[in-house]
């Protein structure tokens, strides 16, 4: 175990980063610690924890912001809000079930080191689009803030968009403040039956870029799910509007050719928190959970090639903007043949693997070379010395 | 306006400038003409002017590469250009620098509908997005009052707003990739079709950097379904703090309106003594409230509305029954600022945002500066954001007067950074807001900032001068004034 210290102050957070600094020590920062076999194994001489840093600091529902400590548990943020018939938007992801961690242990800082935004993302943005503020220590010790608590503020640069998913590479965060909105009134889910996926995808497309106004769009494959191939519509709001629009895509985007039925909002919500939560690939232990990103329109094609030129299994969320893909490890499909599969302009992410696998392979999409370096440069300008999470990202 | 001093070395090497310049963009592309220059030498904060060494329009995602390596081995200073709206003095040129002009840039050259985006050249007005995709039921939602002339590529760099993006977000929200060209001519794309790009969220980082960091040639967005239907409702009331209260329950009752604008008793009476909207003469305060969607939506959202400011001492309700009342609603909230131009022979328009649970306490601020400074002042602002839009009436020709108003206008912004706000909602820093950067900023953040710039562009040659403060402490504190007529966009409303 290599030395770890528990922040219970911004004070302590920026002590810690300047010694480390001055003795070119490098840094591991974690929260509870959820998502940290998510990006390539760190390499470090000692561990900051922010569990300590922990508790709402701000919550005016009626201005619909939040500020909490980084080390703050997600739940207890969520339940907050849910008091105040409010949420997060962009619909945390919990991926324990598939990075083999504990469920229901998130932290708000390492949600915004990450950006994962669940099914809702592609209507509602990333974690990025919420995120309103951040202080934070960088890598030479020095304790910063950028943005603010007000939703509109052009004042200097948006760093907490490069902040959001560093994954702890450029600052430790020690408070964020973010954008809540109402939670919807009540949901309903279309549910359509035996569907294929390309069909899927343009009804759903057509469904998001219509009045429908969709907060949710799922395709699964019949091996993954129990009703066939099936496509998953959700539509949230005020109760007349769900009904409406409920009515509204069933007659004007579906028509009577496909089979339709229709779930309520209870068993409405378990169901996107399994889409959210990526339940159908969890407890695959020593196989690899891929995201990739595509233009929607581009999914089918790449899940047929993935299921002519590998073993994996896949779905789709976002309408297409996402596949989640599941493979056997080791080696049957390394990174570069699931990148030659995609798409131009398309990515992939390697969410899940052993850790042998993550270290040889590249978890995140290479960029560019003048891009690489680049970002680089910027790395730099936080975090000259290369000492928070060295090689997290690379 | 105090600007960095100009590098006489770069001066020196104008003819050389000129010829490499004419080498890469043939033809009439190239502007040396004073006469010609001088329509590049302010923006939309006209108070401002100076005439840079060249003007430059290029075509080319590949000349704005070659002409941005001319610059760098050269070292002359860069500053682009869209539509020339800013009310910040982003687009200010520089004396040793040339000006950038994307003006070329503007085709539509790709709408993706099964995917809702739209890819443009920068030089598109924001307009122009949605004329080219409404035949298809589309619209791109942030939508700045400058709509008609600001162009894309201007509200990238400034990270616009509009009064719809309480609900659709500002441009970095709907921003989905660029392709940007560095100092170094390196032509690199960021976010585009895929959405969360891998790396660091650089193209987060590029909206909203007011050209201090690259050229932005290419711009993708999102576009969105119109909406079925949009109502609104005009409501008068007896104090600010009651329509204050109003604004806070209905969000915090879960309803996010389209747009809910408030405007003051010097500004309800100046837009009605301009136009005759029909707004309430006896009220302190008016709040417009836009409903956007599904018909039931909105007309259920109407009646939820309407409950609740009736709880909240509204002294008039209407609700607009058609689309005409709608406009009519929204035309002296549109004619606020030509309508105080009206009154006053001078007026200076500031753009801070405040929490909004502040605002009762902020107006009175304002009050309090205004019988201080002994100058008016009319209130308009984004109320569902708290983004306001103070308007302080003087007269330049009154000895002093303009002075006050500067220290006014300082007074209220500093107070939003007080009272946990910001310097500017919308508008940006520019060259004026940079030296209250200090107000708001520590140098340590300040100094974050400033290494960001360097990793992009180390010998700080694009848009000097902006944003950041000067060194020195006597710099002068630069203000937009909008004096008579030489108000420039005179036909564009001013939200
Ligand atoms: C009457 C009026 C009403 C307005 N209303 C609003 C409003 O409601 N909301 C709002 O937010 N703003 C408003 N504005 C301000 C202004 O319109 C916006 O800031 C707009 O985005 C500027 O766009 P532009 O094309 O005119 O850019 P310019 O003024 O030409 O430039 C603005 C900045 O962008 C940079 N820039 C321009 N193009 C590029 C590029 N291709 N690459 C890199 N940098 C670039 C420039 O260097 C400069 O720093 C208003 C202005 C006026 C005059």
């Amino acid at each position: 175990m290599v030395e770890t210290i528990r922040a219970t102050s911004e004070e302590m957070v920026a002590e810690a980063i300047t010694s480390a600094y001055g003795q070119d020590r490098a840094v591991e920062v974690a929260g509870r610690g959820s998502k940290l076999p998510f990006g390539r194994p760190v390499r470090a001489d000692m561990r900051l924890e922010t569990t300590g840093l922990a508790g709402i600091t701000l919550y005016e529902p009626a201005e619909l912001v939040m500020s909490a400590r980084a080390g703050t548990p997600l739940e207890e943020i969520e339940a907050a809000l849910a008091a105040n018939g409010q949420m997060l938007a962009f619909e945390p992801r919990d991926l324990a079930g598939l990075l083999g961690t504990t469920e229901g242990s998130q932290t708000i800082g390492g949600v915004v080191a990450t950006n994962l935004a669940g099914p809702r993302r592609c209507v509602a943005g990333a974690v990025r689009d919420h995120v309103l503020g951040i202080r934070a220590v960088n890598g030479r010790g020095e304790v910063f803030k950028t943005g603010g608590r007000v939703v509109k503020n052009v004042t200097g640069y948006d760093l907490c968009k490069l902040l959001t998913g560093s994954f702890g590479t450029l600052a430790v965060f020690t408070e964020v403040t973010f954008k809540v909105l109402p939670a919807p009134e009540t949901e309903e889910t279309v549910v359509l039956h035996g569907i294929d996926a390309e069909t899927a995808v343009r009804l759903m497309g057509q469904a998001l870029g219509s009045a429908a106004d969709i907060s949710g769009a799922a395709w699964m494959p019949a091996a993954l799910s129990e009703g066939g191939d099936c496509a998953f519509l959700r539509i949230e709001g005020f109760g007349p509007s769900v009904k409406a629009r409920r009515h509204y895509l069933m007659e004007t985007i579906i028509g009577s050719a496909i089979e339709a039925t229709v779930i309520d909002a209870e068993e409405g919500r378990a169901l996107w928190r399994n889409i959210r939560d990526v339940r159908v690939f969890c407890g695959r232990w020593g196989q690899a959970a891929w995201k990739l990103a595509v233009r929607p329109s581009d999914a089918p094609a790449l899940l047929q090639r993935l299921s002519e030129q590998t073993d994996g299994e896949a779905f789709i969320d976002g309408g297409g903007a996402f596949l989640w893909l599941s493979l056997p490890c080791p080696g049957d499909a390394p990174a570069g043949l699931v990148r030659s599969l995609l798409p131009e302009g398309g990515h992939a992410t390697l969410v899940a693997a052993p850790e042998s696998e993550r270290a040889a392979q590249a978890v995140f999409q290479p960029l560019p070379a003048p891009l690489a370096a680049l970002e680089a440069r910027v790395k730099a300008s936080f975090d000259p010395k290369t000492i928070l999470n060295p090689g997290r990202m690379t | 306006m105090r600007m960095p001093t100009p590098d006489p070395l770069a001066l020196g090497r104008y003819q050389q400038l000129i010829g490499g310049l004419r080498a890469i963009v043939p033809g009439e592309g190239v502007i040396v003409d004073e006469r010609e220059l001088a329509a590049y030498e302010s923006d939309g904060l006209t108070a401002y002017r100076q005439l840079p060494m060249v003007v430059v329009l290029p075509d080319t995602t590949e000349q704005v590469a070659a002409i941005l390596r001319l610059c760098r081995d050269l070292s002359v200073k860069v500053v682009p250009r869209g539509g020339g709206t800013s009310l910040s003095g982003g687009a200010l040129p520089v004396a040793d620098g040339i000006v950038l002009a994307m003006s070329r840039f503007n085709r539509v050259l790709d709408v993706d509908y099964q995917n809702r985006t739209a890819r443009v050249q920068p030089g598109v007005t924001n307009l122009g997005i949605t004329r080219a995709v409404e035949g298809r039921g589309f619209y791109y939602a942030p939508d700045p009052s400058s709509q008609i002339a600001c162009t894309i590529g201007g509200n990238v760099a400034e990270n616009s707003g509009g009064v719809h993006c309480l609900k659709y977000g500002m441009t970095t929200n709907n921003v989905l990739g660029v392709v940007l060209v560095t100092i170094d001519g390196e032509i690199l794309h960021l976010g585009g079709g895929a959405l969360d790009a891998p790396g660091y969220d650089l193209l987060g980082l590029i909206v909203g950097s007011e050209g201090l960091l690259g050229v932005v040639t290419e711009v993708t967005v999102r576009i969105l379904p119109k909406p079925e239907t949009a109502r609104a409702v005009l409501v008068g009331f007896p104090t600010n703090a009651a329509a204050a209260d109003a604004v806070a329950t209905i969000i915090g009752s879960g309803i996010i309106p389209a747009g809910m604008e408030m405007m003051d008793r010097p500004a309800i009476h100046a837009a009605e003594d301009f136009i005759g909207a029909g707004y309430p003469r006896d009220a302190e305060a008016l709040l417009i409230i836009e409903l956007d969607g599904p018909e039931v939506e909105v007309d259920h959202l109407i009646e939820r509305v309407v409950a609740i400011v009736e709880q909240r001492q509204a002294s008039s309700i209407k609700v607009s029954t058609s689309e005409e009342q709608r406009l009519a609603f929204w035309a002296g909230r549109k004619a606020a600022f030509p309508a105080v131009g009206r009154i006053s022979p001078d007026y200076y328009c500031m753009d801070g945002t405040i929490p909004r649970a502040r605002l009762p306490e902020v107006l009175d601020g304002i009050s309090a500066f205004s019988r201080k400074y002994d100058l008016k002042v009319a209130n308009v602002f984004h109320a569902g954001d708290g983004n306001l839009h103070p308007l302080i009436l003087y007269d330049a020709n009154q000895p002093g007067q303009l002075e006050a108003a500067e220290a006014f206008g300082a007074d209220i912004l500093k107070m939003c950074v007080k009272v946990g706000g910001v310097l500017t909602g919308e508008h940006g820093v520019g060259v004026e807001k940079r030296d209250l950067m200090n107000d708001q900023f520590d140098e340590v953040d300040l100094d974050q900032q400033r290494r960001v710039k360097d990793a992009f562009d180390p010998s700080g040659l694009f848009n000097p001068g902006k944003m950041f403060p000067l060194l020195s402490s006597c710099a002068e504190q630069g203000r937009m004034h909008i004096s008579g007529g030489a108000l420039r966009f005179p036909n564009i409303p001013r939200f």
